[in-house]
């Protein structure tokens, strides 16, 4: 049983993210230290899963929908939309609560859409959701009316800075919608039904599995996940930025999806080695911060991860390499 | 040596996949001025033949010989040059682009660097005009008629190859004024000195236009012979490697009890896909479909599954009138199919054969009754067990798989169900024989445990073997039903072979 | 009507009417001015657009097109300012580096068969944080020569005048539409995005074709990074972000379809100029934010998608079918 545990610890994610963190260490020895002050955590390893949460939510709404060999490029623009709802919501005097609510509504909403031009239309899913990709910060701005909208709203700011336990309240929530959207996919069928619509539609539909109402749902996940880093965004700078919140954020999510050994072209996917790959993603950021370097140099470090990533999981490469590196995890 | 001299010849050609003999020691010869007919079931070795010719594949024995002459195709590009130009089932030429692009793709007249568009389309329409096509060359292809899309890509294998053209099922999806268009084409070029090869699963099409023919059956050469000398039954009973004199004799079981009536199609047909048939289908019965390739046999069996919805004709299940326009339809209603293309329709290859099994009962089950593991397991063990699943472990993808037990795995995934009604179309098709028994006893049992089936299978002797009644498909039509003393494979032969002469236009 | 025409159009005719009721409006809209500063102010964008719509055209999509051109403006300032190159140098120097960073993300999107979005977002990221390595803050650049090419201008009755940036765009839209439609290499590039499978076994080099289009596409878009360097005198790490998304946008509402396959480039050129009549028409009502834009390009953009998707179903279910 023990054996059978560590075996799966020693997946490539988890490696690369202990990598990471050990390169961190040698190049800032102070990383691993975490203190306790007022109540919270503090420290680097805090902070990578505090700045990580956000990529990780929006992974978590992502795998599903390149698991159906999809693409969501719309997610960084409907969590501007989301975060400017709930900001203009809350100045507006509403209580938080209808706020949030109206924010992830607004995300379902954008999901849906995208979901009924993928799943009814036909589009292909990285056409589709471009629409929004472009429109959707336009409709941010609009809400907004152009302002960065800043709030005092103790419930919005808590959801983005405070703690629950010691531990910052993102990463808390990206946690808890881990294990719920893990429990959701493992516990019901619907995991199963989303890698088979991935690996073959058309058997799917012969074996009996609605691939349209499946793809509606996975691309409304998507969209609620999407708000829900939205309003973290949004709490965390106690403001609405509808031209920065979440800009470029759809290509971080795809990346971690990508690290999490998802395939673009769909199949077997996993909820947590998504975040993981998140996790790793925002090591490097962290790393590359305390340890002086321009946060710039991130993007070459990224660019280099993303080629490694696509070199290894290739036909190309499996055929050099005759056995596969395993990049894809079975479900359990 | 022969005196005659063969534009294209293949020698003693063997070709073999991983353990599996494609080819063995055949021998075809072309004629220029001939119309050469290529018949077989499939897996009979036609397509391997011709990726061979055409340089797509490389033979593992035997050699290529044009005019006399030993060549080496490395690629389609090099046959094009020996002059051997090939034109397949689906056009493979750009919608998107003109008439006239698609004739001079590669090879386009230029001046100054730039194609010379005008110069194009005028010889574009002198080449059409010798096709009989009065169209404008500048227009888009994709607008054309697949039929009309066919003689462009004839004409473009012409005139850059010119000496051999292959034409690998070109008339499958062209009606019958098209066909004889065609077939006008195809004696024009003959006229003018051209070896043709042609293949398709329409007899009617060989005898209308073809001077000789070459039958393969399992990657062997049966017989090659000049036509004439020749009738349908002849060439169907090479194809199917069945000898009338002998299968009467075939054991036909008694007329067992019929149960109860489980299903009713009246009527029932999808326009440009099967025309309309009529079929009632008791308890404790098995169909067997029979007809060649492309007689709308799938079709038939799509239609019936909800795969594709029919446009005309009511179905009743158990004398209540119902739709099926769905496979959810069908499923609910205790149905399950079996696809012919195992691979693009049947499996999921990265998933588990444990998913694999329990995916269509889970289906049916919806998303919040979930089979949890220890379930799941134990369905597919008890299935993996009683079809005789050989997987090293049940979590394994079924992509690595043999043939025959993605086979038994699909089969596993429709009884975990508990269906009344099994359509399998070729369960029994390239899988080693170990599988394929164990496929025939099982729906042998399915029978007697009182499931209703329709089998669609090319191996005559097992559809008589397990059979109550025989449907007989041509031409995308039930054209006999046959039961007691007619079921035997002669009879079945000679109802797929036989023509009717109003058909012949 | 050829169905491929269709789209294109309803984008002239769209842009027509929209032209005609802002000059209602504003009847100072149509004068050689307007005109001229049209091309000026979209030049950078309408050369990313061709380079773009060989992308489209091919059936793949460039993402880093906008890091480019951030990239080049820097390397081109840093050359001229820091090391005391001669400007044309430079823009050699640049337009060289472009056209093998596009060869590289084109054998890396036909080797790897990994999608086109990836590769080129890969693309991105390394373009901008190449740029930002060099510097991250803005560099001036000051030369005779950008002095003597701004004042390269051609005087137009009515005060408008066409710049040399406007008339360079003019330019690459003339010689990508002879590329795109009369030569051998265009007609590939159409094959391509038509059916890799049919090219091929026509006889296109697919991994060649592959290349040359992501190539053109990384050296216009450095031609834009040198535009946008004459334009703003100064080359920043950070500029041009988004124009990416700003150039599939013109592109596919200048006809080409998204999927690749069919397109024309003097459709691009209108798309580039109803984007560049959006902006413009906020800018005169003055009361307009210039959030509409945004939400202005993605409902035509949604229209144009929806549009090709009818157009082009029904033929493409009856090739499927048949």
């Amino acid at each position: 049983m023990t054996r059978r545990i560590l075996s799966r610890l020693a997946n490539p994610q988890l490696l690369a993210l202990v990598g990471v963190l050990l390169i961190n260490w040698l190049l800032f020895p102070n990383f691993f230290r975490i203190t306790w002050q007022d109540g919270r955590l503090f420290g680097s390893l805090i902070d990578v899963l505090n700045r990580g949460a956000p990529v990780a939510i929006l992974a978590i709404g992502m795998v599903g929908v390149i698991a159906t060999k999809g693409v969501d490029l719309s997610v960084g623009a409907v969590m501007a939309m989301a975060g400017a709802v709930a900001a203009t919501l809350v100045v507006a005097g509403y209580p938080a609560p209808v706020a949030v609510a109206a924010a992830l509504a607004v995300g379902l909403a954008c999901g849906l859409w995208n979901g009924f031009l993928v799943a009814v239309l036909d589009i292909q899913p990285i056409v589709a959701t471009l629409v929004l990709m472009v429109a959707g910060r336009g409709i941010a701005q609009l809400i907004t009316e152009g302002f960065i909208v800043t709030f005092t709203d103790p419930v919005l700011i808590f959801i983005g800075t405070g703690s629950f336990l010691g531990f910052p309240m993102a990463a808390v929530i990206a946690l808890a919608l881990l294990v719920l959207v893990t429990l959701l996919v493992r516990k019901t069928a619907l995991g199963l039904f989303i890698e088979a619509v991935g690996v073959n539609r058309a058997a799917a539909s012969l074996a009996g599995i609605r691939s349209r109402m499946l793809l509606l749902y996975v691309y409304g996940l998507s969209g609620v996940c999407a708000a829900i880093a939205g309003i973290i965004v949004a709490g965390d700078i106690r403001g609405a930025d509808a031209n920065n919140a979440g800009l470029w954020l759809e290509l971080d999510a795809i990346l971690a999806v990508v690290i999490g050994g998802t395939s673009l072209l769909g199949g077997r996917f996993s909820v947590p080695l998504a975040v993981l790959g998140a996790l790793i993603i925002q090591a490097m950021n962290t790393g590359i911060l305390v340890s002086g370097f321009p946060p710039e140099f991130n993007l070459i470090v990224k660019a280099a991860l993303i080629f490694l990533v696509l070199i290894i999981q290739s036909p190309l490469a499996s055929r050099i390499m005759p056995t596969r590196m395993p990049v894809r995890e079975t479900s359990k | 040596m022969p005196d005659e001299q063969y534009a294209l010849e293949a020698r003693g050609i063997v070709k073999i996949f991983g353990n599996h003999v494609a080819l063995d020691a055949v021998d075809f010869g072309l004629r220029a001025g001939e119309v050469h007919a290529l018949l077989g079931e499939n897996g009979a070795g036609k397509s391997t033949l011709i990726k061979i010719l055409t340089g797509a594949y490389q033979p593992d024995g035997g050699q290529v010989l044009a005019d006399g002459a030993p060549i080496h195709l490395d690629n389609p590009q090099q046959a094009q040059t020996h002059g051997i130009g090939t034109v397949y089932q689906e056009v493979n030429l750009l919608p998107n682009r003109s008439v006239a692009e698609n004739l001079f793709l590669g090879h386009q007249p230029t001046r100054f660097g730039l194609v010379d568009r005008r110069k194009m389309e005028r010889e574009s329409r002198g080449i059409l005009r010798r096709y009989g096509l009065e169209i404008d060359p500048s227009s888009e292809l994709g607008a054309y008629s697949v039929a009309v899309q066919q003689i462009v890509a004839i004409a473009r294998a012409v005139e850059l190859s010119g000496k051999v053209l292959i034409l690998d099922e070109p008339t499958a999806s062209l009606d019958r004024n098209e066909v004889e268009r065609l077939f006008e084409i195809i004696r024009d070029l003959k006229a003018r000195g051209l070896a043709v090869v042609f293949i398709t699963h329409f007899l009617d099409q060989v005898f209308a236009v073809a001077d000789r023919v070459t039958i393969l059956r399992n990657g062997k050469l049966i017989e090659t012979r000049a036509l004439d000398a020749m009738s349908r039954t002849d060439v169907v009973r090479l194809m199917l490697g069945k000898d009338v004199a002998f299968s009467g004799a075939t054991g036909v079981e008694d007329a067992r009890p019929m149960g109860d009536v489980l299903l009713d199609y009246s009527q029932y047909g999808r326009k440009r896909s099967v025309h309309p048939f009529n079929l009632t289908i008791h308890k404790g019965e098995v169909i067997g479909v029979a007809g060649l390739l492309g007689s709308g046999r799938t079709e038939m069996a799509r239609i019936m599954f909800g795969a594709d919805a029919a446009d005309e004709g009511e179905v009743s299940i158990a004398g209540t009138r119902t739709t099926i326009a769905r496979p959810t339809d069908a499923i609910r209603h205790g149905f399950g199919f079996c696809p012919e293309d195992r691979k693009a329709e049947g499996i999921f290859g990265d998933l588990s054969v444990r998913e694999n099994i329990i995916i269509a009962l889970q289906g049916k089950l919806g998303w919040f009754s979930a089979l949890n593991r220890d379930e799941q397991m134990e369905i597919a063990g008890r299935f993996g067990e009683s079809m005789d699943i050989r997987a090293a472990s049940l979590d394994m993808p079924i992509k690595l798989l043999s043939g025959g037990n993605q086979q038994k795995v699909i089969l596993s995934r429709w009884l975990a169900t508990d269906p009344a009604f099994l359509i399998l179309d070729e369960p029994t098709r390239g899988i080693d024989v170990g599988a394929h028994a164990e496929i025939v006893r099982t729906i042998n049992r399915l029978r007697d445990e009182g499931l209703a089936l329709v089998v669609i299978s090319s191996e005559l002797d097992e559809v008589v073997a397990y059979s109550t009644r025989i449907v007989v498909m041509r031409d995308r039509e039930m054209v006999a039903e046959l039961n007691g003393e007619n079921i035997n494979p002669g009879v079945i032969v000679q109802a797929i072979a036989n023509h009717r002469d109003e058909e012949l236009a | 009507m050829s169905r491929s025409l269709r789209p294109l159009v309803a984008t002239a005719v769209i842009f027509a009417i929209a032209y005609a009721l802002a000059v209602m409006q504003f009847p100072s809209m149509f004068s050689t001015r307007v005109l001229g500063n049209f091309l000026t102010d979209n030049a950078f964008l309408g050369i990313t657009a061709v380079g773009m719509t060989f992308v489209i055209i091919s059936g793949g999509i460039d993402l880093s097109v906008g890091a480019v051109i951030g990239f080049t403006g820097v390397l081109v300032a840093v050359l001229i300012a820091w090391a005391g190159w001669h400007p044309l140098a430079a823009f050699a120097l640049s337009l060289a580096v472009a056209a093998s960073f596009g060869a590289g993300m084109g054998l890396a999107v036909h080797y790897l068969q990994v999608p086109a979005f990836i590769v080129t977002l890969a693309g991105m990221f390394l373009a901008r944080g190449g740029a930002s390595v060099i510097t991250q803050d803005s560099v001036p650049v000051n030369h005779e020569f950008y002095d003597w090419i701004s004042d390269l201008i051609i005087r137009l009755p009515g005060g408008g005048r066409l710049s040399f940036i406007g008339l360079l765009m003019v330019a690459v839209f003339i010689v990508g539409a002879l590329v795109a439609h009369r030569t051998r290499f265009g007609s590939y590039v159409y094959a391509l995005g038509g059916n890799p499978v049919s090219a091929s076994l026509m006889g296109v080099p697919v991994a060649r074709t592959t290349i040359g289009v992501y190539m053109v596409s990384s050296t216009l878009a450095a031609l834009a990074g040198i535009v946008f360097s004459l334009y703003t005198s100064a080359g920043y790490p950070l500029a041009a972000v988004g124009v990416e998304l700003d150039a599939i946008s013109a592109v596919v509402i200048g006809g080409t379809l998204l999927t690749g396959g069919y397109g024309f480039v003097l459709g691009t050129f209108i798309g580039v100029m109803l984007l560049g009549l959006v902006q413009t028409y906020i800018i005169f009502d003055g009361s307009l934010s210039s959030w509409w834009t945004k939400i202005v390009i993605g409902a035509l953009l949604f229209l144009f998608i929806v549009l090709q998707r009818l157009i082009f179903a029904a033929s493409a279910q009856g090739e499927k079918a048949s």
